[in-house]
């Protein structure tokens, strides 16, 4: 699978991670020669590109975008906020951390990451992939 | 199917599989869609070398097909058949284009009276699909997209229908795309003339709002209606209209070469003339921003409809 469409869903983050992932659009890092777009429907999505801590209101709406996603959809946990809650762990407003409430594919770690990181990120996702695929042909 | 098929259907050896094949195959749809989709990838690539990007490779559209092909698709609540149906509806009609106007160019024996009149009407119905199954989906961007497009194929159709009368009377009143091709392979292409040079821009600026493209990407809109018309779009259907669109991408510069620039039509010297028409298209996306509806309103039924006129005059005037 060489052509991965990305929604990009913001869980209340700072901003920096989604200027991050739109670095990796640039000329600098250019994704699309992997086949990897943004795209701006759910419905078209095969990754949701989470960034932030998940507070309370944003865990509601970020179930309600994973059901609307097609299957097979993928979820990538992107910069330290999504993964373990960050500095706001002890805060009232944040409760789980995301991968409680979605199965969780990748895991980006970086305040922010570096687009070199959410790429080679998404090389492991892509060759996570592959080594189902190829685990699926086998049985 | 019928129409692509007529006078083939006059022959006696065969006549129903050749139509099947020429419909399904060459020059109908496995032809333009493999065709259309290089094309889409020469969008990219060249959208991407402008922007000094790398850009995808080559087959990336196919794959991009696959996978759709391979996701699930979802229904959304309320939305019936006619949500799923639209998309096959611009698909087959796409395909028809492309065989008629792909006979017309391999053996001119095959066109038949009135055949460009079968072709505008048919070049609507990609349009209508996607306003039918936009307004299917119950959404509000969708419809808010719909609508749009509505408004769009208002505008682009009065000048698109005048350029194509003022070649219509450039070449004496005929309506068969083959005495088209002929009247310009005796007398030269209708580019070289005044009023076809004009007939030629408007016509140009109606196929790159028919194929949707900037400045006239108004309906679909990536970043204002996250893609509009297409928003509630998964799977199988998605994928038919990303067809739909390559097919779209093949058939209207195609057209545009037979109706203006038929002087020469050997393979080699058709390709490149698709190409410059193809790269035309792709700098003018990539060099302009996007309308608003009204400003495109006013633009199609402005300046661009006095242009066609104009042409429709040189062209009675015999220039």
């Amino acid at each position: 699978m060489k052509s991965i469409w990305v929604f990009h869903v913001s869980a209340g983050s700072c901003n920096n991670c989604d200027i991050e992932i739109l670095d990796c659009l640039t000329p600098r890092f250019d994704v699309e020669r992997f086949g990897i777009q943004l795209v701006g429907s759910v419905r078209h999505a095969d990754a949701l590109l989470i960034t932030g801590a998940m507070n309370r209101k944003a865990a509601v709406r970020m179930k309600k975008i994973y059901e609307q996603a097609p299957k097979p959809c993928l979820v990538v946990a992107c910069g330290i906020c999504a993964l373990s809650q960050h500095m706001f762990r002890d805060s009232y407003n944040v409760r789980e951390t995301l991968d409680k409430i979605l199965p969780v594919d990748v895991y980006i770690p970086g305040c922010p990451p570096k687009p070199e990181a959410i790429i080679s990120g998404i090389v492991k996702l892509v060759n996570k992939i592959r080594s189902q695929d190829g685990n699926a042909a086998k049985r | 199917m019928v129409a692509g098929g007529y006078p083939a259907a006059e022959e006696e050896s065969g006549p129903m599989l050749k139509v099947f094949f020429q419909y399904l195959i060459f020059p109908g749809l496995l032809f333009s869609a493999c065709a259309g989709l290089i094309a889409g990838w020469a969008d990219r690539k060249l959208t991407a070398r402008l922007q000094w990007r790398r850009g995808p490779v080559w087959y990336q559209n196919f794959t991009d097909i696959i996978k759709l092909l391979g996701k699930e698709t979802v229904l959304p609540e309320g939305a019936g058949s006619v949500f799923l149906l639209a998309p096959f509806a611009g698909l087959i009609s796409a395909g028809v284009i492309a065989t008629i106007l792909g006979n017309s160019i391999i053996n001119s024996q095959q066109s038949f009276l009135g055949d460009i009149i079968v072709v505008l009407y048919l070049m609507v119905i990609p349009a209508l699909s996607s306003i039918i199954g936009a307004s299917a989906s119950r959404n509000p961007l969708a419809s808010v997209g719909a609508s749009r497009e509505m408004k769009l194929v208002l505008a682009y159709e009065l000048p698109f229908i005048l350029s194509v009368i003022a070649v219509i009377i450039k070449c004496a009143g005929t309506i068969q795309f083959s005495s088209i091709t002929n009247h310009q392979i005796i007398f030269g292409s209708h580019i070289a003339s005044l009023s076809g040079a004009l007939a030629f821009c408007v016509c140009l600026l109606c196929v790159q709002a028919k194929l949707a493209m900037a400045p006239f990407d108004i309906a679909e809109a990536d970043q204002e209606l996250m893609s509009g018309v297409l928003i509630e779009y998964s799977g199988l259907p998605l994928a038919v209209f990303k067809l739909n669109k390559a097919l779209l991408l093949y058939v209207l510069p195609l057209f545009l070469i037979i109706i203006f620039w038929a002087g020469n039509l050997r393979i080699p010297i058709l390709a490149a003339k698709y190409l410059a028409i193809l790269m035309l298209v792709i700098l003018i996306k990539n060099t302009n921003p996007r309308l608003r509806i009204d400003q495109a309103l006013k633009f199609f039924w402005g300046p661009v409809t006095l242009l066609a006129i104009a042409a429709v005059m040189l062209a009675l005037a015999g220039l």
